[in-house]
């Protein structure tokens, strides 16, 4: 009886301490505001800041931000990849810079390793990854497990153009959404 | 005096004895120099603590002060150059002192039973210490730490079911922040160190219950550990020391990049030394094969590593550990190797890191300027400096039709025959005013022969009017050219648009007579009839900032603008970066000595 008491009363000390220090560290699971500021509506840029030969170009999204205690107003969150299409129902696509592969920022270059293409496509610094302007994956030999992920894009107010900006999982075959 | 205390002293703790078993410990066969690895370890680490729990007591942990605070160790406070390059070098040291201890354990055959835990724990604490150094190099929140670390924590994301959650829980949530750095901070400098020293403590009991491993044959007669080997030992901690030192001083103290910035590429992200084999090994793993390369062949090394023991029992095992453990280290530098050198041969990298040298001396030039560093943290200093931000919104903006000296003012060489407008180096300069207005050079690709206007009436104004001047010409010519570039009010004209302020006077005189500009360009009155840009206040900063907003303007080049894009007008360009942009090209930003140069 004395023994089963020290045992469950060691248990006791034991826990309260760490289970509530292991629930604190554990806090970045159970919230999803944690740095969560994916899904948010942008507008990036006007219709006329887009070549008309399809060159990409490259724009900061700016949003606001939280980290942690610290909550900035129109900071840069991330940034896109936009291109005009031929295809008038949808004549600007987006794509979010960050390889899917391990995180870094892809460049747009004029001309991708022979291996890739020799296209114009996107590179990253990084592994090597190749991308399509498409954002499929370019190189056979390419790291990432999947093209660049595409955002959801719309012309408003006839030339302004709005981005739906998100990140999403590095590493994986599926587009992931971070913090859904 | 002295001894009845040390008596009293050992009375209650007993201490002789502790130092006795310490100090006597048998050494078959003597002392030896291939012993002195984990002694040199044990050391590396006893500067680690101590120089770590220094640089602690200065280190802030946040977004916004980390860089700032490892700034002020680094620049400003006593010797903390000194203590972070000793942290940083001795870090470096310590992997190489792992692989050598490790060599000597395998060769000598130490790792074998009875000795299987004392080799466990070795190899756990080598893995404790690359975590070490894979959370301390973060720390800085540099850009080069920030990339590379982002890079491992969604390796880890890699790992099958968990691997999400898991580096939610290592990077404090979604994306890098405040809490990135205090978890790694306190793993750093608190739990790792914790875990090693109770690790260390368990190795080195199990190391003297064993006793050493000797080389067979014994040269000589065993011999106490005292003071043979303590003297050997402590040769070659010095060494380490004057190796570390050396470094330390090569480099005064450690590098510090510029402060991280999820907004801005960092294209010369690489890992430490160390790590540059496994960072060479992902790259061939494409697509869902990652994972293999990320975790699945690095835990089966390990397991293998762990298995030594076992597989050294068999015949032959002994040497097919050392056969594989060296064949592990040669693929490692083979790896490391092809790194390096398809680094050193990539344009777009080695561009990469002239463009971070580039940032983070000019950090630490405007951390020390009176400004200061703000509140909000150094990374504003750089958004908000025409040096830094000046290159990289001409190469992204303007390089696809300008040059700027010949480049995209980032340093990549373009093809000169798609220059389609002038070059904007030293822009409203007397020498750059000077070739316009040479009939050899207005229409060649540096001005306007990429242009419409190539044929145009300033072309033909300077090829008719101004060729094979008069001496008396040349003189007015001159003049003119320092009237309107005064207007610009370049900085770095500021002391010869004083001297000459005489002959300016002269200048826009005669540019308003026998030289005739105001045919065609209003200058500093109203004129509806001007055809030509103004040349009023014509390359000083609202000027400039004027003409990036709406080329296309009546002021400016109005119907006839060619190509370019009002940037401020069709938003391509806020106005933060449109100012940038002017400042850049005028060469107006903070120098120490006040002297900026284009």
């Amino acid at each position: 009886m004395k023994k089963a008491c020290c045992v469950a009363i060691g248990g006791v000390l034991g826990a309260v301490p760490v289970a509530s220090g292991v629930a604190l560290y554990l806090d970045p699971l159970l919230r999803n505001s944690s740095g969560n500021f994916n899904g948010v509506k942008v507008r990036v840029t006007t219709l006329e800041a887009l070549p008309e030969d399809g060159v990409p170009r490259r724009f900061p999204i700016l949003a606001s931000r939280v980290d942690a205690w610290t909550k900035t107003a129109e900071s840069p969150i991330g940034a896109v990849y936009l291109l005009r299409t031929k295809d008038a129902q949808k004549p600007v696509k987006a794509y979010n810079v960050i390889c899917p592969h391990a995180g870094c920022f892809v460049d747009y270059v004029p001309a991708l390793p022979e291996a890739a293409s020799g296209q114009p496509g996107y590179f990253c610094p990084c592994h090597n990854s190749t991308f399509k302007l498409d954002g499929s994956i370019a190189g056979q030999s390419s790291p990432a497990p999947r093209g660049l992920d595409e955002l959801e894009c719309s012309i408003e107010n006839s030339n302004e153009v709005w981005v739906q900006f998100q990140n999403f999982q590095a590493g994986t075959a599926d587009k992931v959404p971070l913090g859904a | 005096m002295i001894k009845p205390l040390l008596d009293w002293l050992d009375h209650r703790t007993g201490y002789r004895k502790i130092a006795h078993e310490a100090l006597y410990e048998n050494v078959p066969g003597g002392a030896r120099w291939r012993y002195v690895w984990g002694s040199t370890l044990t050391f590396a680490l006893v500067i680690q603590v101590i120089t770590g729990v220094f640089l602690w007591l200065s280190y802030s942990a946040s977004s916004q002060t980390a860089w700032e605070s490892v700034y002020y160790i680094e620049d400003e406070m006593t010797l903390g150059w000194l203590v972070r390059g000793l942290h940083h070098f001795t870090a470096q040291a310590m992997i190489v002192l792992l692989v050598l201890h490790l060599m000597q354990v395998l060769i000598d055959g130490a790792y074998k039973a009875p000795r299987e835990l004392n080799f466990w724990t070795g190899l756990i604490l080598l893995l404790l210490v690359l975590a070490l150094s894979l959370t301390g190099y973060l720390l800085p929140w540099d850009q080069k730490g920030y990339w590379a670390s982002r890079v491992v924590t969604n390796l880890v994301g890699v790992v099958p079911f968990i691997g999400d959650g898991l580096r939610r829980l290592v990077v404090g949530g979604n994306d890098f922040g405040n809490l990135t750095l205090t978890r790694f901070l306190a793993i750093h400098a608190g739990v790792l160190p914790g875990l090693i020293f109770l690790l260390i403590t368990g190795h080195i009991y199990l190391f003297r219950r064993h006793g050493i491993t000797p080389k067979q044959p014994l040269k000589k007669r065993d011999a106490a550990f005292w003071p043979d080997q303590v003297l050997m030992d402590s040769v070659a901690c010095l060494a380490v020391l004057a190796a570390v030192l050396f470094f330390v001083l090569r480099f005064h103290g450690a590098e510090l990049g510029a402060p991280a910035d999820a907004s801005t590429p960092f294209p010369a992200a690489r890992p430490e030394w160390y790590y540059l084999p496994l960072y060479q090994f992902l790259k061939y793993f494409p697509g869902t094969t990652e994972i293999w390369g990320a975790i699945i062949i690095p835990v089966l090394v390990l397991v293998f590593l762990f298995a030594m023991p076992f597989i050294g029992r068999w015949k032959l095992g002994h040497r097919f550990n050392i056969g594989f453990v060296c064949a592990l280290l040669a693929g490692g530098v083979l790896l490391g190797y092809l790194a390096v050198n398809e680094d050193q041969h990539n344009e777009r990298y080695q561009l990469a890191v002239v463009q971070s040298n580039r940032d983070a001396e000019r950090v630490q030039v405007l951390a020390q300027s009176p400004k200061g560093i703000p509140p909000e943290g150094a990374v504003t200093l750089l958004a908000d400096d025409p040096f830094t931000q000046g290159p990289r919104l001409f190469a992204q903006n303007c390089a696809s039709c300008h040059r700027y000296g010949g480049s995209d003012a980032l340093g990549a060489k373009l093809d000169a025959t798609k220059e389609s407008a002038s070059d904007l180096k030293g822009f409203a300069s007397r020498e750059w005013l000077t070739g316009l207005l040479n009939p050899a050079t207005v229409d060649s690709l540096h001005y306007f022969g990429g242009t419409k206007f190539k044929d145009g009436d300033m072309v033909d104004f300077v090829k008719k009017k101004l060729a094979d001047p008069s001496p008396e010409k040349k003189m007015q010519m001159d003049k003119v050219i320092a009237a309107v570039s005064a207007e610009a009010g370049l900085p770095a004209q500021r002391s010869a648009d004083q001297r000459d302020a005489d002959l300016i006077v002269e200048g826009r005189q005669l540019l308003r007579t026998q030289i005739s500009c105001t045919d065609c360009h209003q200058f500093q009155q109203p004129d509806s009839t001007a055809i030509a840009p103004d040349l009023t206040s014509y390359g000083s900063r609202d000027w400039l900032v004027a003409f990036l907003n709406d080329p296309a303007h009546t002021r400016f080049y109005g119907k006839d603008n060619d190509h370019m894009p009002s940037f401020g007008k069709q938003g391509r360009l806020n106005a933060h970066d449109i100012g940038l942009l002017a400042d850049w090209l005028r060469g107006d930003w903070y120098e120490p000595d006040g002297n900026a140069k284009p």
